[in-house]
């Protein structure tokens, strides 16, 4: 065990866990910030994802040694209020289904728009690709991403 | 569970965040959060709820919440069941707040299908009860109303949560919420005419979407209480396995592990219900205190398993038939099943429907079409892995979880842990997929015999590992088709056999049953060891593929245009139906086709170097009719759209039918391509996402025009009729363009383009 100093959402957190814990783990298990899933634990279905500095991170496969000084962000810290665009374009285009793989799906995007804030529909696939939605809600994911992407 | 209850905090998630032990400083950013919208809602609530029934309890600001009895896994009941009764109610739907209906037999009695989300009859099986439920609300305040204000019932109306009389007299459901809860419930009450709904037919958003895209606390696997420990568990590698021995010295004295034992999932003896699959009756347990360092220690833990003899055990299925089932000892091998349901198909089959004299036609036949489709094993991969939260205390149960089927699994736990059903109560949490998996929810037995062990609450999670390879699969299936043809190409005889490993797919009265003066239909089936269970559309996801496949295949033989072929068959089975119990209606059939070849353009070409392919299909009481069109890229197929024609009575709420239909053509496209759960040795072997290949975003089509049929027939199937005739579709356009017929699935496996 290790004690490690955090900085989530903003916000900073210490946890005393096993150095090779992914932080999938740590923020579901210690910090009970859920809304961040575990799909298959091998950075194959992006449910886990979250934002290292701004990047798309899976964090089923990031050892919590290994983020340092970087800022996690997770679906909790997207936006204040829950109205991040990408989160009022997935409600008005009704996207989810079972619902299970959509805050990964939103974390990706997130993570597209702020590198490349009008993808086209191939770069989209590419960044998108990563996640698997089971329910087959792409198309709706797709279109959410534009009408964020055009507001 | 019959309480009304006030307090806002409806599920007791995350209710501690302090680990016993664990010594770590908490994060707050989700509790402050929690606070906030606990502040928000409170507001919102009324000072008294009063209790309607099952489904319903308006409070004193005119509140209105609606229970949800199904559990939810994307098919959106949470969001179109609650708009049925709000119907009835006539309640304005910003009044409505929805929550999940503890399971509770007694509250929502169906047989055996009381509470189930499944088997596409989620909405139909509640039509009524959901109706009725909003329509004696409607009443009871009505009634209040007219004894208030002293004038007869007949001439109260109600719009928008109002209650009105001419007199110019006017109340809010809240208002009168008290005072209609002391109303005798009516015997009887007038529904709603179709014509006058204004909930039911329009689109409302899903309610749990908020809480989807902030991530809150929904899932099974989000579940905790304090003081709850994890579990996993350690299955056999192989089907055909049992447990030998397990040595757990490693593996107790690693960090956070409470404890390791092996477990017997049934009971000496016990009898199984016909949703009890289980391949393994004996497992190891690993409980602990966070869920790395259980997966660590599951890991590290050495076990040794030996195969099993054949055995036979007694399952009940529904109406209390008992049967014997054989289970064959033995390590099974995707190859030799092959191999076997080829030997099976050569020889005769169980007759199931013969109609005129198919041999004879067969003999005089100028031409004879015959062609053969297989399929194999697919596993549910639902991307929240299967777990439950149970806490044991004494003779008293509380689980709380992922399941379809609360009503069938009940019994199942009772009797392993000989506590009485009115003891145990069941949570049901909103659902990472389903597709039939959770249907069979054996992990919410385990769990419960763990914390039973254990004496603690305790949340079983499988790994993605687990879940692949833990069983109950879609069978592998194979379909022999032929058609007797004279020399004008006119069809004279049609014959179909088909089995499968466990289980036969075929229906022998659908279409083109009842078309053709002489047919022949035949099954059979080959035991296996390996788990199966429903699998979104059992049995007619295959048997849609090959039958739509072979009928493009005949069309063709016969020189007709595939849609104007199945047509001329339904015309026929309507003016004059060939046999008894031919279970579809010909001219709804008919009207799918007719609908998806018009908003299609199907009479138009196709644009260049576009492909197109069609195919139909009738199950769950639903019709359902895609067209196809791809293109190749590269020699891999890129379907440019999929335009969809469903029959499925009334669409309670048409936007969320559309996304349902659009994903089932996408979870049909993928399997289709890829999908496949390979044997070797009884080894499953493919155990995560990096060698079981789903369909991703690039891959799914780059648009789905869906279009219903408008009618007042009462809600059919929905989850699961656009599934199957989907991989007939992409088999047919696949041929338009390679120019070669494919018969076996997966149509391109882990291959990237076809042909290789």
């Amino acid at each position: 065990m290790a004690v490690f100093n955090l900085t989530i959402n903003g916000k900073k957190h210490q946890v005393d866990v096993d150095p090779t814990t992914p932080i999938l783990w740590v923020l579901r298990d210690h910090l009970n910030l859920v809304g961040t899933k575990y799909g298959c634990g091998m950075a194959m279905c992006g449910a886990c994802t979250i934002h290292l500095d701004g990047e798309a991170m899976r964090s089923c496969s990031l050892p919590v040694a290994q983020v340092s000084n970087q800022k996690i962000t997770t679906i909790e810290g997207l936006s204040e209020n829950g109205d991040h665009p990408l989160q009022k374009a997935w409600l008005e285009h009704d996207v989810p289904q079972c619902g299970y793989c959509q805050t990964g799906q939103i974390m990706s995007a997130a993570a597209l728009l702020k590198d490349n804030p009008k993808p086209s529909d191939e770069e989209i696939d590419a960044a998108m690709n990563g996640n698997i939605c089971r329910c087959g809600t792409y198309i709706r994911i797709k279109a959410a991403i534009k009408t964020a992407a055009r507001s | 569970m019959t309480k009304t209850k006030i307090a806002s905090g409806r599920r007791s998630f995350l209710r501690n965040t302090l680990f016993a032990g664990s010594g770590m400083v908490i994060g707050f950013d989700w509790l402050a959060q929690q606070s906030l919208a606990a502040a928000k809602d409170s507001l919102a609530l009324p000072k008294e709820w009063y209790d309607f029934n099952a489904f319903l309890k308006i409070g004193d600001n005119g509140l209105v919440t609606i229970f949800t009895p199904n559990p939810e896994f994307g098919q959106n009941v949470m969001t179109s069941m609650p708009m049925i009764v709000a119907e009835e109610l006539d309640v304005d739907w910003k009044d409505v707040r929805v929550e999940m209906a503890m399971h509770d037999p007694a509250k929502f009695p169906n047989a055996a299908f009381g509470q189930f989300t499944g088997g596409s009859r989620g909405i139909p099986s509640k039509w009524d009860a959901l109706r009725k439920a909003g329509a004696t609300g409607r009443q009871m305040l009505r009634e209040a109303a007219a004894k208030a204000w002293q004038v007869p019932v007949e001439e109260i109306t109600t719009s928008n949560s109002v209650l009105q009389h001419s007199s110019g007299k006017k109340a809010t459901y809240g208002e009168m919420a008290a005072a209609a809860a002391q109303i005798p419930v009516p015997k009887e009450v007038k529904l709603k005419a179709v014509k006058d709904f204004k909930i039911i037919g329009t689109s409302h958003k899903n309610v749990e979407g908020p809480k989807i895209v902030t991530g809150k606390p929904l899932f099974g696997l989000d579940y905790k209480v304090e003081g709850m420990l994890i579990a996993m568990i350690v299955h056999p590698p192989a089907f055909g396995m049992k447990l030998k021995s397990f040595n757990d010295a490693s593996v107790k004295g690693m960090p956070g592990i409470k404890d390791v034992f092996s477990f017997k999932t049934y009971n000496e003896g016990q009898e199984k219900g016909g949703f009890d699959a289980n391949a393994f009756p004996e497992l190891v347990a690993i409980v602990g205190n966070s869920t790395w360092e259980v997966m660590n220690a599951k890991k590290a833990i050495k076990a040794e398993w030996e195969p099993f003899a054949t055995y036979n055990e007694t399952v009940a299925g529904f109406g209390g038939n008992k049967s014997q089932v054989k289970v064959p000892g033995g390590l099974e091998n995707s190859v030799d099943h092959l191999a076997k349901m080829k030997e099976f198909a050569s020889k005769p089959g169980r007759v199931v429907r013969k109609d005129g004299d198919p041999e004879a036609a067969f003999k005089t036949a100028a031409k004879v079409l015959e062609r053969s489709y297989s399929a194999p094993h697919l596993a549910h991969n639902c991307m929240e892995p299967m777990n439950f939260f149970a806490d044991v205390k004494g003779d008293k149960v509380k689980v709380a979880g992922p399941l379809q089927a609360p009503g069938l699994i009940e019994p199942t736990l009772s009797a392993r842990l000989g506590i009485p059903a009115e003891n145990i109560e069941i949570e049901m949490t909103r659902m990472g997929g389903g597709f039939g998996r959770r249907a069979y929810s054996h992990y919410m037995v385990e769990a419960a015999i763990i914390s039973n062990q254990v004496k603690a609450p305790v949340k079983l999670m499988y790994t993605r590992e687990d879940d692949m390879t833990n069983g109950v699969y879609r069978p592998a299936y194979y379909a022999t088709y032929r058609a007797a043809l004279d020399k004008n190409n006119n069809l004279l005889a049609f014959h179909v056999k088909a089995g499968g490993i466990p289980e036969s797919p075929l229906h022998a009265n659908r279409f083109p049953a009842g078309a053709i003066d002489n047919y022949l239909a035949e099954d059979w089936s080959i035991e296996s060891n390996i788990t199966i269970g429903a699998f979104r559309a059992p049995r007619s996801n295959f048997i849609a593929a090959a039958e739509q496949s072979f009928l493009d295949e005949l069309a063709e033989a016969m020189k007709k245009d595939p849609i104007e072929m199945r047509l001329e068959l339904l015309r026929k089975a309507k003016a004059n139906p060939v046999g008894k119990n031919n279970d579809y209606d010909a001219d709804r059939y008919a009207g799918v086709l007719e609908l998806v070849r018009d908003k299609s353009g199907w009479a138009n070409k196709p644009k260049s170097k576009v492909h197109r392919g069609v195919a139909a299909y009738f199950c769950h009481a639903s019709y359902a009719a895609h067209v196809l069109e791809l293109t190749l890229e590269d020699g891999k197929p890129v379907v440019q759209k999929v335009t969809s024609a469903i029959d499925c009575g009334i669409v309670v709420n048409p936007d969320a039918a559309a996304n349902m239909t659009e994903g089932a053509v996408i979870d049909g496209i993928g399997n289709a391509l890829f999908g496949e759960m390979p044997f070797k040795n009884g080894v499953p072997e493919k155990t995560n996402f990096h060698n079981y290949r789903m369909i991703r975003m690039s891959e799914a089509p780059k648009a789905i025009d869906v279009h219903f049929v408008k009618n007042e027939m009462s809600p059919t199937g929905m989850g699961e009729p656009p599934f199957p005739p989907i991989f007939g579709a992409m088999a047919n356009a696949l041929y338009k363009a390679t120019g070669k017929r494919v018969y076996n699935q997966p149509f391109l496996g882990d291959k990237q383009e076809l042909g290789m």
